[in-house]
Parts: structure tokens; C-alpha cells; sequence
């Protein structure tokens, strides 16, 4: 099977000495929408720089669409798109222009390029500003500057390193659905984000990255599944001064209108209404306390490296 | 990539070169315009006519070539190296490095774009200084050859400069402390023959000489260096720099991390 990207045993050690990457091995399927999380410094972003050349690695293999970056690099990055976390574009350049001469690099004549970024710009709504220096632009208008330059070559496998960083929550819904039609009609994307409700809502697999390792990698739903407890927050109508006791269930008074409910895997919720309506609690609304996924992220970061200080102790 | 697909790509670099400088022109054009009007006026006419001859020719005939060379050399170095520092420090430089076009096309763009420029200020000089002199051509083809030789040279030269700079000061200190001491010691304003023997041989390890010299000819027919020596030495200086610049493109270093 020929993935769409499939990393094997990359070690990067930079200049300093420092380990970035740990001989990681990572494959994503085509087709996939996937999600690389860690935390900050955890190696998410050396990893997509090895994969998009703009970082050399140490050794290690790393293959797009069966092409080796090492063998076939010229057909490696025509399959890819890359939209990085930081503003890399002419800041002095034309919005339409910045796009353009990305299509150039790749190849694509002139008059093709003029249509195909007239097509982009259209689509993430950039077209009314063309004609404008691309340092004009607001924060969300570069990242969708940055997502039009990345798909004007069409590639098969798109890489966005947090693309919705800084961007308001309409404009980040926006990019979404923008994103997840682009999936259906067969881009391979690969994100990373520090908003776990994206990945969650948006990505079939995940690759979690902590000290340079990969410490989980796995469908979302499956991970999601290893979830044990979940934190619920009751909205209460009247006011209360300390949490009920209710059997089975561990309440916390967090503020005399909201009460903290665990649940354990597979442990429903209806006894407790009806033990709270029993006791003459009235529950206006409910909520997570937390996104599910970032309380597993959380869970699996901390224990890696609870386990990192047992070895190096 | 097929051979087509690399010629858009190098057309695509070569374009936007030219439309930066030309989109600057205040910046890029017209300073070394009127810096080269003030050496006609100051070292042409107001001090040149009292020097009198040098190499049987007017003080300012004997300039002119040398001061069209002079800004040949610094508006191919400084195009090359303003513009791919800026592209570096902006981060764009990765729209290139991403795509699947090859380091060589990347360095001959900037090299053209370099040359470009030291072509467009070498004209306008050039025409400029038709109204303080008259202009012989002895020989178009050296004229032609040296000229594009010399502004590919130093275009490679800008290039290695911005590569290594991590800062705006890095990119003028070259220009700054090496390139125009070895401008106005490589015979823009005076013939080797003037110098005492050590200064004069001290003189030959100047590339610029031969470049002034051998443009020189081109005009004058007047030349300190034999003009198939300096052609093989300024040969030899482009093919060292840019296997170099290849060599920093394909490593990486100052560019991939």
C-alpha cells in the first residue's frame, strides 16, 4: 500500500546538540485527515519541515506517495502543499501575486496560474483584495492567503502547520468546512493545532508528539474510546451550599450554581437526574469541562513524562 | 520537472527581480545615476582637465569606463544580495525551497535579476556620460562580454553575502569595507603604470582590475592587463563562485536549518 506519507526512523539533532526528533515512524493513509498535537517544542514542526525539505534531518526515511525525499524529491514536493505557522510570504508583494509566482515555481504557466488563483481567491474570499500588498491583509486574510498558495499547484497531501492560530472562532468555522471539502474530494491533510476541538472535530487519525517521540498514534475514535472519566459542569437553577450526596456518582460544589460532576466510562447519566430531581435540583443546562481530547492529550503528555523522569532518575 | 515547466520557473524568479527593482527605481536606479553624474562633473571635469592626459586619452575618457564598470560591479552585488537577504529574513525564501524546482534555477534567477540591474544602471551611466564625453567603441564584443561577465560575477558575490548574513549591517559590510576599496584601487581613476613596482604588482590580485581593464579595452583599445588574461581570470572567479553557491544551496547552510 502506498501511503501518503510515511515516515521511518527520522532523527533530527541540530547544530546545538539538541535531539528534535527521536527516530520517529509515522504513516498516513491517503485520503486521511490527520492530526500531529503535542506540546510546544515537542518536534511537530521539525517533523513538517523535514517532510517539506525546509529542515535537513539527521537520517531516517521519509516517503510522499511512495517518492523518497532522498531519490525522487522533485516529484515528492509536487504532491505536497505546505501552509506553515509563521507568515512566510513578500509582505511588499500583491495578494495576487504572492500565489502566481507560487504556481510558477511549480511549473504551471502563466495563464493557468492567473485562473487557478482567481479560482482560490474566489473560494477562501480573498479576490476583493488581489490587488492589495499582502501586508495589508488582516491575521485571517494571511492564513487564507497562505491556503490558496499552498493549493495552487493542486497537490495531493496539504500541511498546516496551526493554521487557525490567532483566527476568530466564525472565520476558524469558515476554514473548517473550507478544509473538510478539500478532504472529500481527496486532498490528504495533515494538521497540527493547539484547539483539540479541531482535531477532534475535523481528523479520522492522530499522532501525538511529546520530547521528540511519537507516544500515541491511533484512529481518534479509538483514543477517544480510552478515555476513563469524563468532567461534566450542571447548570443549577437555585442556589446551593454544599454539593448532595448522591450514590455512584462524585459531585463537587465549584460554585453554589455549579456542580462538577465524574463520570466513569459506560456510567449513564439519567439515575443522576433523577436522584437530582428527587432531591429538588433543577439542572438548567449541562456541559464538558473540558474537550475530551484535551483532557486525554493532557493525561498522555503528563504520564510521558512522569515516565521520562522515572528513566533518567 | 520538464525542461518547460523549470523555464517558468526561472522566468517566474527573473520577473519578479526585475518588477522589485523597477518598483524601487528610486531606490535602485536613480542613486547611482546621479552618483556617477557628480564623478563626471567633480572628477571629470572640474579635476580631470586639470590632471590633463592618462593612457594618451582626456582624464575623462579614461574614467568613464571604469565609473560604468563601477556601477555595473555594486547594482549587480547589491540587487543580489538585498534582494534574496530579504527574501530570507521574511521567511519567503521557503515558497522557493518547497517547491520541487532545482537550486540551480534558484541561483541563476538571482543572478539574473542581478544582471538585469547592473545592465539597466551600466546603460543609464552610460548614456549619462555621452553629455560630459565622447564614446568610442573599439570592440562591442569585449564591451558586451565583460559587462556580462562582471555583473554575473558579483551577482554571484551578492548571493554568498546573503546566504551568510543574519543581519541588514552583514549585507553592507562586504560592500562597505571590501568592495569599493577594491573598486577605487582596481584603476577606475588611474592606470597601474602611475604606481611604484610593488603597489602595481599588488594591483594584479585585485579582480577588479581586470574587469575595468578589460572594459576599458572594449572602449579605448587601452588596457594595463592583457585582455584574453583578465577574460580567463574573471573565468575563473565565476566558475569558483558559483560551484560555491551551489554548494551552500544543495547543503543548505545559511538557508535550510
Amino acid at each position: 500500500m502506498t501511503y501518503a506519507l510515511e515516515i521511518s526512523q527520522l532523527h533530527k539533532i541540530y547544530d546545538n546538540g539538541f535531539e528534535a526528533l527521536k527516530g520517529i515512524s509515522l504513516k498516513v493513509e491517503q485520503g486521511d485527515f490527520f492530526a500531529l498535537l503535542g506540546p510546544n517544542g515537542a518536534g511537530k514542526s521539525t517533523t513538517l519541515g523535514v517532510v517539506s525539505s525546509l529542515v535537513n534531518k539527521t537520517s531516517g526515511s521519509v516517503k510522499v506517495f511512495g517518492h523518497d525525499l532522498d531519490i525522487d524529491v522533485s516529484q515528492a514536493k509536487c504532491m505536497m502543499g505546505v501552509v506553515p505557522q509563521e507568515f512566510n510570504f513578500n509582505m511588499f508583494e500583491k495578494v495576487q501575486d504572492v500565489v502566481v509566482q507560487q504556481a510558477g515555481y511549480y511549473g504551471i504557466p502563466r495563464v493557468e496560474a492567473l485562473r487557478r488563483t482567481e479560482q482560490l481567491l474566489r473560494q477562501l474570499s480573498l479576490w476583493d483584495k488581489r490587488d492589495d500588498a499582502s501586508r495589508n491583509l488582516s491575521g485571517g486574510m494571511k492564513r487564507r492567503l497562505m491556503i490558496a498558495r499552498a493549493l495552487v499547484h493542486q497537490p495531493k497531501l496539504l500541511i498546516l502547520d496551526e493554521p487557525t492560530a490567532g483566527v476568530d472562532i466564525e472565520l476558524r468555522r469558515s476554514m473548517w468546512a473550507f478544509l473538510t471539502r478539500i478532504n472529500e474530494q481527496g486532498t490528504t491533510i495533515i494538521l497540527t493545532t493547539h484547539y483539540l476541538e479541531e482535531a477532534e472535530n475535523l481528523c479520522r487519525n492522530i499522532a501525538i508528539i511529546d520530547q521528540g517521540d511519537i507516544i500515541k498514534h491511533s484512529p481518534m475514535r479509538e483514543l477517544l474510546k480510552t478515555i476513563n472519566t469524563e468532567t461534566i459542569v450542571l447548570d443549577l437553577k437555585q442556589a446551593l451550599t454544599q454539593a448532595p450526596t448522591i450514590e455512584g456518582y462524585r459531585l463537587l460544589l465549584v460554585n453554589n450554581t455549579h456542580i462538577e460532576v465524574t463520570l466513569h466510562r459506560g456510567q449513564d447519566i439519567n439515575s443522576l437526574f433523577v436522584a437530582l430531581t428527587a432531591e429538588g435540583i433543577q439542572v438548567t443546562s449541562m456541559r464538558n469541562k473540558t474537550n475530551r481530547l484535551e483532557e486525554l492529550f493532557v493525561n498522555l503528555v503528563t504520564n510521558n513524562k512522569t515516565d521520562l523522569k522515572g528513566v533518567n532518575a | 520537472m520538464s525542461a518547460y515547466e523549470i523555464y517558468i520557473a526561472y522566468a517566474t524568479i527573473v520577473r519578479k527581480e526585475i518588477q522589485r527593482f523597477m518598483r524601487i527605481w528610486v531606490q535602485t536606479l536613480l542613486p547611482p545615476s546621479i552618483i556617477m553624474v557628480l564623478y563626471f562633473i567633480i572628477f571629470g571635469n572640474l579635476i580631470g582637465t586639470r590632471i590633463g592626459q592618462m593612457g594618451g586619452f582626456d582624464y575623462m575618457q579614461f574614467i568613464v569606463p571604469g565609473l560604468i564598470m563601477m556601477s555595473v560591479i555594486t547594482n549587480s552585488y547589491g540587487n543580489v544580495v538585498s534582494s534574496f537577504y530579504s527574501t530570507k529574513y521574511q521567511g519567503s525564501l521557503e515558497e522557493m525551497l518547497v517547491s520541487p524546482m532545482p537550486n540551480w534555477v534558484i541561483l541563476a534567477g538571482y543572478i539574473t535579476g542581478g544582471v538585469a540591474r547592473g545592465l539597466a544602471v551600466g546603460t543609464i551611466v552610460t548614456s549619462l556620460s555621452l553629455f560630459f564625453t565622447q564614446l568610442e567603441i573599439y570592440n562591442l564584443g569585449i564591451i558586451v562580454l565583460v559587462v556580462l561577465m562582471t555583473s554575473i560575477l558579483f551577482s554571484l558575490g551578492g548571493f554568498i553575502n546573503a546566504v551568510f548574513a543574519n543581519s541588514f549591517d552583514d549585507i553592507s559590510i562586504v560592500p562597505t569595507f571590501i568592495l569599493t576599496p577594491l573598486t577605487y584601487l582596481g584603476g577606475v581613476f588611474y592606470s597601474i603604470d602611475l604606481l611604484p613596482n610593488f603597489w602595481a604588482g599588488a594591483s594584479l590580485l585585485n579582480p577588479i582590475l581586470y574587469m575595468v581593464n578589460a572594459f576599458r579595452y572594449g572602449i579605448l583599445g587601452v588596457s594595463d592587463i592583457a585582455v584574453g588574461y583578465a577574460l580567463l581570470v574573471i573565468s575563473v572567479f565565476i566558475v569558483a563562485l558559483f560551484s560555491y553557491c551551489m554548494h551552500l544551496l544543495n547543503t543548505g547552510k545559511g538557508i535550510r536549518k
